[in-house]
């Protein structure tokens, strides 16, 4: 028993350890965080003042542009986790992984550390995409527990998505094709999502799609708790155990792959 | 006891058996290396040896633990430098080190001594504060190398140490290694394809081709050994592997090569 809680503290705290190499190496080049949240301002100042205007899309009781921000701040989440696995590729080329591996570091502390920090860096675009929506005028909830919410989903959501980035880099195994699958990937977690519109407009087959991805999830947890008036469509509970449970899978079967990436 | 001992060790990809029933033993302190053309199998046996790559068949057993039942009682106790670039170039030198320290567990007290002292001995010092993509190829050798002997392995793995590097840098990374074991009294498993480094540093060589050992004994033994005056570990080494070229290449060849020579771009 003794044992087993040892080795359990072990293992968040080398994770932890993982976290804070990448929040080193994040604060010797803070340009390229500064360039992926381009995008998240792009599309709310852009596409959400267009689509504000044109009211057509239903949104209830809350405006266009309220609806959209935390699709937005989802999308900014989803972007900055589903390129992460890049620099496990990258490491793999050279031999950083495999001094890792080589290490005693357990793979489940490297899988979790590596998926952790896609939520470093994604906490970053958070802080932009709210300074952005409170300059647009989108009616937030700046309740603390509310605003301690909105820091777990994220922390979840890329949690989620950079350890799918993972999986995926290791089984292409090379940049190019990376490159190629993550853009395939990206758009349909993205549009067949509530993020931009919400899934009743959709046609039902599209609805099915839309309520088995985790991003829908993330957003309606985020719509209920980062908005003045924002309500969850599914509850805060499912959203949250939908999270945590598919966290949980992917962390697990990129524990399983990890080690291959030195073979 | 032996501090390696391999046991018939094979590991095949697909048709290929890049490491055929290896069988060697290397005392406690001494420098051992494996020697042999690009794809004879060197980097495959190290890295069995280190717990990254399972092998087909056989065992091994590292400082007494099992590398397939022990393994992470084997990573405990090893160090290990990859043939590629290992080092982080996003990160500073102290950086690189401080994440090793946390990752081998050495106790918090301890750890900015044991930093500064690597530095010092590898004599980082004046750099620790730089991110290492200012480094040249031999200071990021010796942080890689400081990386890996920090928490005093009992066995240090060296793969390729010199590739890579100009003659002078080379020579202080062969200087280093000597250096280690009179200091920390480490044993080194070290992998080359360099004949004179091998003469210069190593107490034994195996010579491997092909995916078996074709050669073992001491530099002097083995030069005795094919009864020509003045035979140098050069003629050894022929006389053993062939002077033939690589012939045949494979699907692995390619990228192998295209690896190295990145991590020779990057290190030069």
């Amino acid at each position: 028993m003794n044992s087993a809680i040892l080795g359990t503290i072990n293992f968040f705290r080398k994770a932890l350890v993982i976290v804070e190499l990448e929040i080193r190496k994040m604060r010797h080049d803070a340009t390229e965080l500064l360039m992926r949240a381009v995008q998240p301002v792009l599309w709310l100042l852009l596409f959400g003042e267009v689509f504000a205007q044109t009211h057509a899309i239903p949104t209830g009781n809350i405006s266009y542009l309220d609806f959209l921000a935390p699709g937005i701040l989802a999308q900014s989440v989803l972007f900055i986790a589903i390129f992460g696995g890049m620099s496990v590729i990258w490491e793999r080329d050279l031999g950083i992984i495999h001094k890792f591996l080589a290490s005693p570091t357990p793979r489940g502390s490297l899988a979790l550390g590596k998926s952790l920090s896609g939520a470093a860096r994604a906490l970053t675009q958070a802080v932009v995409v709210y300074i952005l929506a409170l300059l647009i005028g989108v009616k937030l909830n700046w309740n603390p527990f509310a605003l301690l919410g909105v820091v777990i989903v994220i922390i979840l959501g890329a949690t989620l998505f950079s350890a799918f980035s993972l999986i995926i880099a290791f089984l292409v195994r090379t940049r190019e094709r990376f490159m190629g699958i993550g853009q395939v990937l990206t758009m349909p977690f993205f549009f067949a999502s509530n993020a931009i519109y919400p899934i009743s407009i959709m046609p039902p087959w599209l609805q099915v799609v839309a309520r088995g991805n985790p991003l829908t999830y993330e957003v309606d947890a985020l719509r209920a708790l980062m908005l003045e008036n924002g309500t969850s469509a599914y509850g805060l509970g499912m959203d949250f155990a939908v999270l945590v449970l598919v966290t949980v899978v992917l962390v697990t079967i990129c524990t399983y792959l990890y080690p291959r990436a030195a073979t | 006891m032996k501090i390696i001992e391999t046991n018939a060790l094979t590991r095949r990809f697909g048709d290929l058996i890049a490491c055929d029933n290896l069988s060697i033993g290397v005392e406690q302190g001494e420098i051992f290396g494996l020697l042999g053309p690009n794809g004879a199998g060197k980097t495959t046996a190290i890295k069995m040896m280190t717990t990254l790559l399972p092998p087909t068949s056989g065992n091994a057993t590292v400082a007494g633990y099992d590398i397939v039942h022990h393994a992470s009682n084997v990573r405990r106790v090893i160090g290990y430098v990859p043939q590629l670039l290992s080092a982080d170039g996003t990160l500073t030198g102290y950086e690189n080190l401080l994440i090793f320290a946390k990752l081998y567990d050495i106790p918090r007290r301890e750890r900015s001594q044991r930093i500064h002292d690597m530095l010092s001995f590898m004599d980082l010092e004046d750099e620790s504060k730089r991110l290492v993509r200012t480094y040249s190829g031999g200071m990021i050798r010796r942080l890689e190398i400081a990386q890996s002997m920090m928490h005093r392995p009992k066995v240090l793995f060296l793969d390729e140490p010199t590739i890579g590097l100009d003659p002078i840098a080379r020579r202080a990374v062969g200087d280093l290694v000597v250096d280690l074991r009179e200091n920390y009294g480490a044993t080194i498993f070290m992998t080359t394809h360099l004949m004179e480094e091998a003469d210069l540093l190593c107490d034994r060589v195996a010579i491997m081709y092909k995916g078996k050992v074709a050669a073992l004994g001491s530099p002097a033994e083995l030069k005795s050994a094919i009864g020509k005056e003045g035979a140098t570990l050069e003629d050894v080494f022929v006389h053993f592997a062939g002077s033939e070229l690589e012939s045949e290449g494979d699907y692995r060849d390619y990228r192998e090569t295209q690896r190295t020579r990145r991590t020779a771009r990057r290190l030069g």
